[in-house]
């Protein structure tokens, strides 16, 4: 293998993970606020939304996966399209009349 | 073709001599041994002892259907026998048989490696193949007898049912963890341990064809395993997930069984494809016609096979429009396993040809896996069906693909890598021979299915019709065959390998890496690795040679 | 050259790089694992709308808010856990990890009130209350009891981790120019959080 062993370690700040943590508590405050609102079927939607953004931060941040290779974004993609797969097609049969 | 008389070389000593751990022999040195080799050999051991049991019970199972009613054992029984032929030849035998003994031993050399990257994981995917299998065996041992579900636990028979449904259900679990750790184990080595200068392109097609299996026994293994927790959990604690006296779906646990069990066939096949890309540009003397389509398609299989599961359940009750797409993408999914097959075939075209045993179990691959892939085919048509879902025809169907592909697959890579494992050469007479046998019975026990299973017999029924008696006792025999040959087989090759005359280096002639080690390999493959720059199926000489003796 | 004489073989290339995708791979394994009971929880609900709204009521959104907060706070400290170690505050690292372990502990806690709350009502599996119940809501808690139970199993997985990690770290074995275990188990941590993060508004934010 070609890449050495020691790699330049990327160092992310004590403050910039208390941040992306006051974020993670506000999309959180909105996800609860919002959720105490009636939209019908959006509100689950905006609700996974939220989730989906504080997803994002976790996993770039705490995780470093802003940091990493493209291999390892690549990966994760084909992991989730992979899960998406699973639960979109179980929708074939699920959404339409049986 | 084998090499009779080869110079005395100065041998290192090899894996087998010398231990990685403080136990310098005997079986200490091997049960706790991280290296690699080992660790195959230890897979290859453990996983013909538990063939054996599955044959075995194959064999009752033909027994009993030779005639309609009972024969040798009551219907209970009969379910029983086949559920744990199928769980033991599934998970036990056919999943982890290439990856697991030959990827284990042979990718890394393959790849110029000294071993995989995570050794200790490594040797902890064996430990758990072996309980994994040891629970199975108990579950037959206990009082109420092995699971009689079949080997798909379908809701809500197997909440109902009081036999040892559990102790398979966790087998299945640990057997799926060992799986997840050996994929990752593989893509990690392969993206890591690559010598310098092999690039992605210049890797053996058998490296591909882990690399996709990898990737699917990653993603699609851990569905099952939640699955089958939840039937557990059903079962002792009265959850109601896919119980239907509790509101749940069956049809939504059939969804999620083949979510993995339908990549599952894929996990066994590919390695087979990728053992026979190997085996072809060796025996035929050129390289591999479209090396690029091939890898490719690997990658292709492995990712439409996660978009056909519910061909499974066309019977099962789902929307239209689900059986429409599902149908749909099964036939899309033919195309890349078809790119295989022409490209194999042109790669014999003005070869020369040696038909060795490994070549001819090739051969039989390729022609039983068309037959399997076309019957899949046909069962993927939605109107046709309806009227073969759930007889033989299904049963004939899937053992073209899983024993008349992967089987011969399996039995081609001992032809073919045993003499490097081992140093030693078999008797190719009577490995033809024997090739000739298992392959006369394979077909004879198999096809009479197809037909049968046309005409209306269902399966996994333990009684029939005295109309289809015939195609039994025709397949029965079939069987008897096949076992003659099988027997033959093992025995030649056990024999080969005690007490053949000792193989070279390079016996076949092969272009890959493992054919320029030592015979056997030292412990940690290479001091140097030979130049790559050529790729792996470089014929360019033979070719050469040829063309000047015209 | 004789090989006899090499009995731990591995003058072992360290990569930190492979160690790392080796992990994450087992996470993805871990992601579908759960990605199967949300697939359930999908499809029960749209088939289920009405009753799963129903049953959610049940559910008390404070506690679940503080479980949430508990984990992201814990997340935090276990990522900074790093930043610690690469800068060279070996104790500091240490007391950010047990901060995490007490994170984790009052969410086991929190959980435990919860589902012992909920046994004392008669709603859990296979309970007579609950099988009185409509369909719908008898999934709604069996799907509940299963995701939160193997959620708070791996809860304690992750809390196991980091005590093995702190035990390495007293013996020098992680340190400073050595720390991919540490990584390695606080990506495992974020991923327990990661799940939580959808797990409470699917179960505690049905209105």
């Amino acid at each position: 293998m070609s890449e050495h062993q020691h790699e330049e370690a990327h160092v992310i700040e004590y403050g910039n993970y208390i941040f992306i943590w006051l974020g993670l508590l506000a999309f959180t405050g909105i996800t609860v606020t919002v959720s105490g609102i009636d939209l019908g079927n959006w509100t689950i939607v905006i609700a996974l939304l939220i989730a989906c953004v504080k997803s994002w931060y976790v996993l770039n941040y705490f995780m470093h996966m802003k940091y990493e290779d493209v291999v390892f974004k690549i990966f994760i993609l084909t992991a989730l399209f992979t899960f998406f797969i699973f639960l979109g097609f179980t929708f074939w049969d699920y959404s339409f009349v049986r | 073709m084998a090499n009779a008389a080869m110079p005395a070389e100065k041998l290192e000593l090899s894996y087998l001599d010398v231990s990685t751990n403080k136990h310098k022999s005997g079986i200490l040195s091997w049960i706790l041994s991280v290296d690699h080799k080992r660790i195959g050999l230890l897979y290859f051991f453990s996983m013909m002892a538990f063939f054996i049991v599955a044959v075995t019970f194959g064999f009752l199972i033909r027994l009993e259907l030779i005639a309609p009613g009972k024969t040798i054992v009551d219907a209970q029984t009969y379910n029983q026998l086949f559920t744990l032929h199928g769980i033991i030849m599934i998970f036990l035998f056919i999943i982890p048989g290439l990856p697991a003994v030959f990827g284990n031993f042979f990718m890394p050399i393959m790849i110029g490696a000294k071993d995989v990257i995570f050794p200790r994981i490594n040797l902890l995917s064996w430990y758990m193949f072996v309980i994994g299998g040891l629970f199975a065996v108990i579950s037959m041992l206990l009082p109420g007898g092995s699971a009689d579900t079949g080997w798909m636990f379908y809701v809500p028979y197997s909440v109902r049912t009081n036999t040892n449904v559990l102790p398979a259900l966790i087998a299945a679990f640990i057997l799926g963890f060992s799986s997840i750790l050996t994929g990752l184990n593989f893509i990690t080595t392969i993206h890591r341990m690559r010598h310098p200068d092999m690039s992605w392109f210049k890797m053996p097609l058998f490296v591909w064809s882990l690399y996709a299996t990898a990737w699917i026994q990653v993603l699609a293994t851990p569905i099952i395993g939640i699955t089958l927790v939840l039937v557990g959990v059903e079962r002792i604690l009265g959850v109601g997930i896919f119980d239907p006296a509790l509101g749940g779906d069956p049809v939504l646990y059939q969804h999620l069984f083949w979510i993995y069990s339908h990549p599952a066939v894929y996990i066994m096949i590919l390695p087979a494809m990728g053992l026979v890309s190997e085996i072809i540009p060796v025996f035929s003397r050129r390289s591999i016609f479209g090396y690029k389509f091939i890898a490719f398609s690997s990658l292709a299989i492995a990712f439409f096979g996660s978009l056909v599961w519910a061909h499974h359940m066309f019977t099962a009750g789902m929307s239209d429009t689900a059986q429409f797409v599902f149908s749909f993408i099964t036939f899309v999914l033919s195309i890349p396993s078809a790119i295989k097959v022409f490209n194999w075939i042109s790669t014999m075209y003005k070869g020369s040809i040696q038909p060795d045993p490994p070549f001819l179990y090739a051969m039989s691959f390729i022609v039983q896996f068309a037959i399997g892939g076309f019957t899949g085919l046909m069962l993927g048509a939605l109107s046709v069906n309806i009227h073969l879902q759930d007889t033989s025809f299904v049963v004939a169907h899937f053992h073209y693909v899983m024993f008349g592909g992967t089987g011969f697959g399996i039995f081609a890579a001992m032809h073919y890598w045993l003499p490097k494992m081992f140093g030693r050469m078999y008797n190719l007479k009577v490995a033809t021979w024997a090739w000739a046998i298992v392959t006369i019975g394979y077909n004879v026990l198999y096809f009479p299915m197809f037909i049968m299973g046309y005409l209306g017999m269902p399966r996994r029924y333990y009684d029939y019709l005295p109309e289809f008696q015939p195609y039994h006792v025709a397949s029965t025999i079939g069987s008897w065959i096949l076992i003659i040959g099988l027997i033959i087989m093992f025995t030649n090759l056990w024999v080969g390998m005690r007490r053949g005359q000792k193989a070279g280096m390079n016996p076949w002639g092969g272009e890959t890496l493992e054919w320029k080690v030592q015979t056997p390999p030292i412990l940690e493959n290479f001091h140097d690795v030979p130049d790559v720059h050529a790729g792996p199926y470089d014929y360019s000489k033979y070719e050469a040679k040829k063309e000047a003796t015209k | 050259m004789s090989s006899t004489d090499h009995a731990a073989v591995h003058h072992v290339h360290r990569d930190d790089y492979g160690s790392r995708m080796g992990m994450w791979l087992f996470l993805f394994t871990e992601l579908i694992l759960f990605g199967g009971l949300f697939i359930i929880y999908a499809v029960y609900r749209f088939t289920h709308q009405t009753e799963f709204h129903l049953a959610a009521q049940e559910l008390n959104t404070t506690i679940g808010l503080i479980n949430t907060i508990a984990l992201l706070t814990s997340s935090m400290t276990a990522a900074m856990s790093i930043t610690a170690m690469q800068k060279g505050n070996i104790r500091f690292s240490k007391t950010l990890i047990w901060v995490t372990i007490g994170f984790a502990f009052v969410f086991m806690v929190n959980k435990y009130f919860e589902w012992g709350a909920k046994i004392h009502h008669g709603i859990y599996p296979g309970s007579k209350d609950l099988l009185a119940k409509p369909e719908g809501e008898i999934l709604y808690f069996g799907l509940y009891y299963v995701m939160t139970g193997l959620h708070t199993f791996h809860v304690i997985v992750g809390v196991i981790f980091f005590l093995f990690i702190l035990r390495q770290i007293n013996q020098k074995k992680i340190e400073p120019t050595r720390y991919v275990r540490l990584e390695n188990s606080a990506l495992y941590w974020h991923l327990v959080d990661l799940i939580w993060i959808f797990l409470f508004p699917l179960f505690y934010l049905i209105h």
